[in-house]
């Protein structure tokens, strides 16, 4: 071990978190997961395993869903990202994901929940259409010890339908 | 005010060079040092103190490292690839159908979105999907140090448990391979405990065809069964030569039984030679079940 710990290593990283700029100096070993929570309020992603099991820290980085727990803060320096508390719409209005979630029970303590909205907003805008055996598929990544999934999976599910409705003008 | 108290990973010095050039240097001039790749890997061992690097050099600027191509008949990847644009990479698919078939089953969307081919390569663990791909393909592993580029083929690149044969200065850039002929067939099976686990024992078959329908050449390559992958040649040979009917491929799968098989918490040797033999056998029926891979012209 060296004289290198003897002070923090710190750099200032300019985040787009939910659209708004934020520049702040974090730790260079700081989590982004923990930089998101602790620096910037957003409470919303929680943290279940930290080593990349539970998917419940799942954020979007420059639209790709990645486990905020396994990424540093310095390398989301100059990325968007999106966090469950950016998904709605900006007056307000649930996403369809909520909606469907609200309605089909698909949480029951919603610890595991921000990280399965967040992945699903990726994985819906990749296919808009999915059958259910994609869904599960698409699910795998995210544990949820309450519901038993059938509810989340109905949801993804419904929302698929509400977006293709809301988008109608456009898909094919 | 000090920093906020939430802090998993143990200190270090963080270094994020944007060339290659840059990164080797620092390897070399610095105690200590890991370097970071996907970080789906070295970022838990990091979360967990596992590892207690005095310095991280991360791969992560260094556009140069990412990068799918076509060269002198051969697929090249750079080693900072993210496993989600191999596996979304149509070039690959349509010569190498096995790479697909593989990654749909390393990890999870969010893990692949983040990790990489040279990190699973170089974390080497016994159980994972990419190198054991790689020693099916006989892949050559390009490698760059501060004593210049060098190439290691895939069979020598494991040095032991979890470590391959590269200096703690030297870092891999990318890796190539002659992709088998068109017409080619494969598959990826595994046996994991939950989908998107680290597999107890999973095989990469692939088979080429004579006109008449014979087996021209044959690679089964296991994972999870030793500390690095395993080529399994007695079913190779049992099935070249010969129609590939399911006489030939129980006799192909059979000679698994015979491998030498680790023991840890989650099978036994015994159970990890019969998981081999079947998954041999449904590998082989998969691969030949499905279409032929398209001609590199
Ligand atoms: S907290 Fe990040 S995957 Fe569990
Ligand atoms: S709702 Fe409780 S873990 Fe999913």
């Amino acid at each position: 071990m060296t004289d290198n710990h003897e002070l923090p290593d710190t750099r200032s990283v300019v985040l787009v978190v939910n659209g708004e700029r934020r520049e702040i100096d974090v730790e260079t070993r700081m989590t982004l997961a923990d930089c998101l929570r602790h620096k910037l309020g957003k409470t919303g992603t929680h943290l279940g395993c930290e080593h990349g099991v539970c998917g419940a820290c799942t954020v979007l980085v420059n639209g790709h869903s990645a486990r905020s727990c396994l990424m540093l803060a310095v390398q989301a320096n100059d990325a968007e990202i999106t966090t469950v508390e950016g998904i709605a719409s900006g007056d307000g209005e649930w996403h369809p994901l909520q909606q469907a979630f609200h309605e089909h029970h698909a949480l029951q303590c919603g610890f595991c929940t921000a990280g399965i909205l967040t992945s699903m907003v990726e994985f819906l805008g990749e296919n808009p259409d999915p059958a259910e055996d994609e869904v599960r598929e698409a699910l795998s990544g995210n544990i949820c010890r309450c519901t038993g999934y059938q509810g989340i999976v109905r949801a993804v599910l419904d929302a698929a339908g509400r977006l293709r409705a809301r988008n109608g003008a456009i898909s094919p | 005010m000090g920093p906020p108290r939430v802090v998993k990973p143990p200190p270090f010095r963080y270094h994020d060079p944007g060339t290659l050039e840059e990164a080797v240097a620092l390897g070399a001039s610095l105690d200590n040092a890991k370097f970071l790749a996907g970080g789906q890997s070295l970022m838990p061992m990091l979360n967990m103190r596992y590892v207690l690097p005095d310095h991280v050099i991360d791969l992560n600027r260094i556009p140069d490292l990412s990068h799918i191509g076509e060269a002198a008949g051969r697929l090249v990847i750079g080693a900072m690839t993210r496993q989600r644009d191999i596996e979304r990479s149509d070039l690959l698919h349509r010569h190498c159908p096995l790479m697909r078939k593989a990654l749909m089953q390393v990890g999870h969307p969010q893990t692949r979105n983040r990790g990489t081919i040279g990190g699973s390569l170089c974390h080497l663990d016994p159980a994972a999907e990419l190198p054991a791909v790689l020693a099916a393909l006989d892949a050559t592993i390009h490698v760059a140090g501060p004593d210049g580029a060098r190439d290691i083929p895939m069979t020598g690149f494991p040095a032991f448990y979890m470590t391959p044969a590269i200096g703690h200065d030297e870092i891999v850039s990318a890796v190539s391979f002659t992709p088998w002929p068109a017409g080619h067939k494969s598959a990826f099976v595994e046996f994991a405990r939950r989908p998107g686990d680290f597999a107890i024992v999973g095989v990469a078959a692939l088979l080429d065809f004579g006109t008449d329908g014979t087996v021209n050449r044959a690679g089964i390559v296991l994972a999870g069964v030793g500390p690095a992958p395993v080529r399994c040649t007695a079913a190779e040979e049992r099935l070249t030569r010969r129609m590939p009917d399911p006489d030939g491929i129980r006799s192909a799968a059979l000679t698994c039984a015979d491998l030498e098989a680790m023991e840890d918490v989650h099978a036994s040797p015994s159970y990890r030679r019969h998981l081999a033999v079947e998954l041999t056998s449904r590998a082989l029926r998969s691969a030949l079940a499905g279409p032929g891979a398209g001609s590199l012209v």
